[in-house]
């Protein structure tokens, strides 16, 4: 394996004792378990720690060791798989939520077993693109970020290897975990106890490998997307472990209870499920577009004061927000009236970050005419300023009254997921793949063209679908007759929805099928990998003065 | 402001402690005061915890991810009280990890389906959901008619009462006897689910066949239970109506 090569001797022995260890940690686990979804997790482990353990392990007397030199350049290997990771993700996570989408159309066609029944695979669809997708490309990405805006390499080359295959393992706990029924019910936060624990640990390390890279840079300023990759990763962590303490009901039972209850459970619940947009949704995908919209344009960022406000607003406004998902319920109203004034006041650094990233473009919008990628991120920008307009919107009291339970808040979702998300981790990919596999360009430049049409005609059609959808729901739950009884029962509304649900099934299917031609266009232009290795892009070393 | 952070910048710990301080503000004001205010720390004196069985049931629903298209938080809206009945309060879920107050209404919310329909509807309704409302894109639970495994039923209460929920220990020792027994009107165990849970439970043979302890008596156990624990909201409501 060539990523074995950028390992040396000693690395590859530390990488063979830490998969000596998740080998025994999974037959510890299968072992307690003994049976249920724990004990397939435990052998997936056990798994996956074999497979290394031989892997490295024959490496050690096959390959050679990478030279001495590899230490002046940046280290992409971790970023290569990354990527890899990504694309596979996204192709199953939009399959599976493209299948639901079709199931609200045609719940016939549910098959008759457990496994594969709506409400199971719901969450393999959200984790799938949320973490899987999402995860991996911010993970990646950042590795990338991070070294070229401190111009250092990676501190060690086992941590990133740790980080991303551990990461991926609970992306599989939890997609696994689901089909068999097993969940915690809270929503994007569903994976059982113990895969939570592993994604602290797994986490920490991030953490760890990020902050040693940062004290070694190059660079006395740390560059605006480090702030944003550096959010993602701290509050992402905060937001985790307090919403998932939880107590296992047996050691060996894989199933627990969460430690909160009630309203303060439904506060923490969403207090978590919003950031969870704000910084796995946002902050990091903020600092993706910081740097890879500013380079692909050629042009500096237009204002360095508004990344500043922006940055320090979404910190602090984003975390009061999450109460507005719990508009006229039985949270208390004045919880409610904060989320509310907070979510509206979060227009102002939203705003500040979309225009930034626009404005950043003014005197290059040739390119954006002519360059599919670039264009992908300045349609991230368009949509993130539009859906965080929305969303400001939505969170308005009455506002929220006729849109809240509809799929008017799936819509506006997916404008966020699909329009912002999904756009800038696509123009990501196409800026980065043709560089890491040493090519000028995506082995079909054309389909990269196609691909951004598909996405943008499938966003369109989902979210404008949803739109209609959501208010024609809201406003039939809450129409009345003359006589004051209400016009429709509960059914009727249900009915009302079925067009709409084929239409978002057909764009969302034209989304899927753009992610799958990036998938193919990069799958041919890795296994058409180029030699030329840019000599520039290595960390500036010292130059004498003449 | 900008002075600050431009000094900030060039310390990364100091970025990071920063991040973690101004990332605090907002969780601490909003979600501290809910442990301690009385609107949402009180229980009425008739509120019972669910009944093993109602639990087993509760699972079942975690489990098939009713929750996704299913919300069970009635909103104070005049359209929702003359839809699904009185608003929901914080106390009626304050035994519940975790609440299920849900975020999306494919189908309507069922905070007060409790003994709204028969048992004999759920079932047929859980079993093929377009032979009782043709037009239903609710999908089928054919599975459900297996049996109920209780193995963990006893070890859940006890963790439940060690997090707070009032589960004594006769309930704790009897829960997996209670389960099978509320699904068997005329055994001899039925009484003791009354003595412990309250005279109001439903002790039926839920799935329609006493003899055998199904998913489905712990799933329409549990929808029959739902607005059911106290009755303090429809007191409350036809106090206002007054």
């Amino acid at each position: 394996m060539a990523m074995i090569g950028t390992l040396t001797t000693k690395e590859r022995q530390i990488g063979m004792g830490l998969s000596a260890i998740l080998l025994v940690l999974g037959l510890a686990m299968a072992g307690v378990a003994r049976q249920g979804p724990m004990a397939l997790h435990g052998a997936i482990a056990m798994i996956l720690g074999l497979a290394l353990v031989f892997m490295l392990g024959g490496s050690l007397y096959d390959q050679s060791e990478p030279s001495a030199s590899r230490l002046t350049r940046y280290y992409d290997a971790p970023t290569r798989f990354g990527i890899v990771m990504t694309l596979i993700w996204a192709v199953v996570g939009m399959a599976v939520g493209v299948w639901l989408a079709a199931l609200m159309y045609w719940p016939e066609a549910t098959p008759p077993w457990p496994a594969t029944s709506y409400g199971r695979l719901r969450p393999v669809h959200t984790s799938g693109v949320i973490f899987g997708f999402g995860g991996n490309a911010l993970i990646a990405t950042s590795f990338y970020v991070l070294q070229r805006t401190s111009r250092a390499r990676l501190v060690d080359a086992v941590s990133p290897w740790f980080v991303l295959i551990g990461f991926n393992l609970f992306c599989v706990w939890a997609a696994t975990g689901y089909v068999m029924g097993q969940t915690q019910s809270k929503e994007y936060a569903e994976p059982e106890w113990y895969a939570d624990l592993w994604l602290v640990v797994v986490w920490v390390t991030y953490f760890v490998l990020y902050i040693r890279t940062l004290a070694r840079r190059a660079e006395p300023h740390i560059y605006v997307a480090n702030w944003y990759y550096m959010a993602f990763i701290l509050v992402v962590a905060m937001l985790h472990i307090v919403n998932n303490l939880a107590l296992p009901v047996t050691l060996g039972s894989g199933e627990s209870f969460t430690i909160w209850s009630g309203v303060q459970d439904a506060m923490i619940q969403w207090w978590y499920g919003h950031n969870a947009v704000a910084f796995f949704l946002t902050a990091g995908f903020l600092g993706m577009l910081y740097y890879f919209l500013p380079v692909r344009a050629q042009r500096p960022i237009w204002s360095y004061r508004l990344s500043i406000l922006s940055f320090w607003g979404i910190v602090f406004f984003y975390m009061w927000a999450g109460s507005h998902h719990l508009h006229y319920t039985a949270l208390p109203y004045w919880v409610q009236t904060l989320g509310m004034t907070f979510s509206i006041m979060l227009l102002v650094p939203s705003w500040a970050s979309a225009g930034n990233a626009i404005a950043t473009l003014n005197g290059a919008w040739h390119k954006v005419r002519d360059d599919a990628t670039l264009r992908f991120m300045f349609v991230a920008a368009v949509f993130y300023g539009l859906s965080t307009f929305e969303g400001s919107f939505m969170a308005i009291r009455p506002v929220n009254s006729l849109s809240h339970y509809t799929d008017w808040t799936v819509g506006h979702v997916h404008s966020g997921t699909l329009g912002w998300v999904a756009m800038i981790v696509f123009g990501a990919i196409y800026s980065l793949v043709p560089k890491l596999w040493c090519r000028d360009d995506m082995a079909w430049p054309k389909a990269v063209e196609w691909h951004f049409w598909l996405a943008i005609t499938g966003t369109l059609i989902y979210v404008v679908s949803l739109w209609n959808a959501g208010i024609t729901q809201g406003l039939m739950w809450r129409a009345y007759d003359e006589g004051g009884a209400l016009s429709y029962s509960f059914i009727e509304s249900v009915e009302a929805m079925l067009p709409y649900y084929a239409a978002r099934t057909l764009g969302g299917g034209l989304f899927l099928a753009g992610a799958l031609l990036c998938a193919l266009n990069c799958r041919a232009t890795m296994r058409a990998a180029g030699d030329r290795v840019d000599e520039s892009d290595r960390p500036l070393a010292t130059q004498p003065a003449e | 402001m900008l002075k600050l952070h431009y000094n900030l910048e060039k310390v990364s710990m100091g970025l990071v402690g920063a991040i973690i301080a101004v990332a605090s503000v907002g969780g601490i004001v909003e979600i501290a005061p809910l442990f301690t205010i009385e609107e949402t720390v009180e229980i009425p004196d008739d509120m019972r915890p669910h009944t093993p069985l109602e639990l087993a049931g509760r699972e079942i629903y975690v489990r098939e991810g009713c929750y996704v298209c299913h919300s069970q938080m009635v909103r104070s809206l005049a359209d929702e009280l003359d839809r699904y009945g009185p608003y929901s309060l914080a106390a009626e879920s304050a035994y519940d990890h975790p609440m299920l107050w849900g975020s999306k209404r494919t189908g309507p919310d069922l905070a007060r389906l409790g003994e709204k329909y028969s048992d004999d509807w759920h079932v047929a309704h859980l079993i093929d959901p377009r032979a009782v409302i043709p037009v239903s894109i609710m999908p089928a639970y054919p599975w459900l008619t297996r049996p109920l495994d209780t193995a963990l039923i006893e070890d859940n209460l006890a963790a439940l009462a060690r997090l707070g929920v009032p589960y004594d220990e006769a309930m704790i020792t009897n829960a997996e006897a209670d389960a099978l027994a509320q699904s068997r009107p005329d055994s001899e165990g039925a009484d003791g689910v009354r003595a412990r849970y309250g005279e109001d439970v439903a002790v039926r043979a839920f799935d329609g066949d006493a003899g055998r302890l199904t998913e489905m008596d712990a799933l329409v156990a549990y929808l029959q239970s739902l607005g059911t624990l106290t009755d303090a909201p429809q007191k409350m409501f036809a106090e206002e109506a007054q």
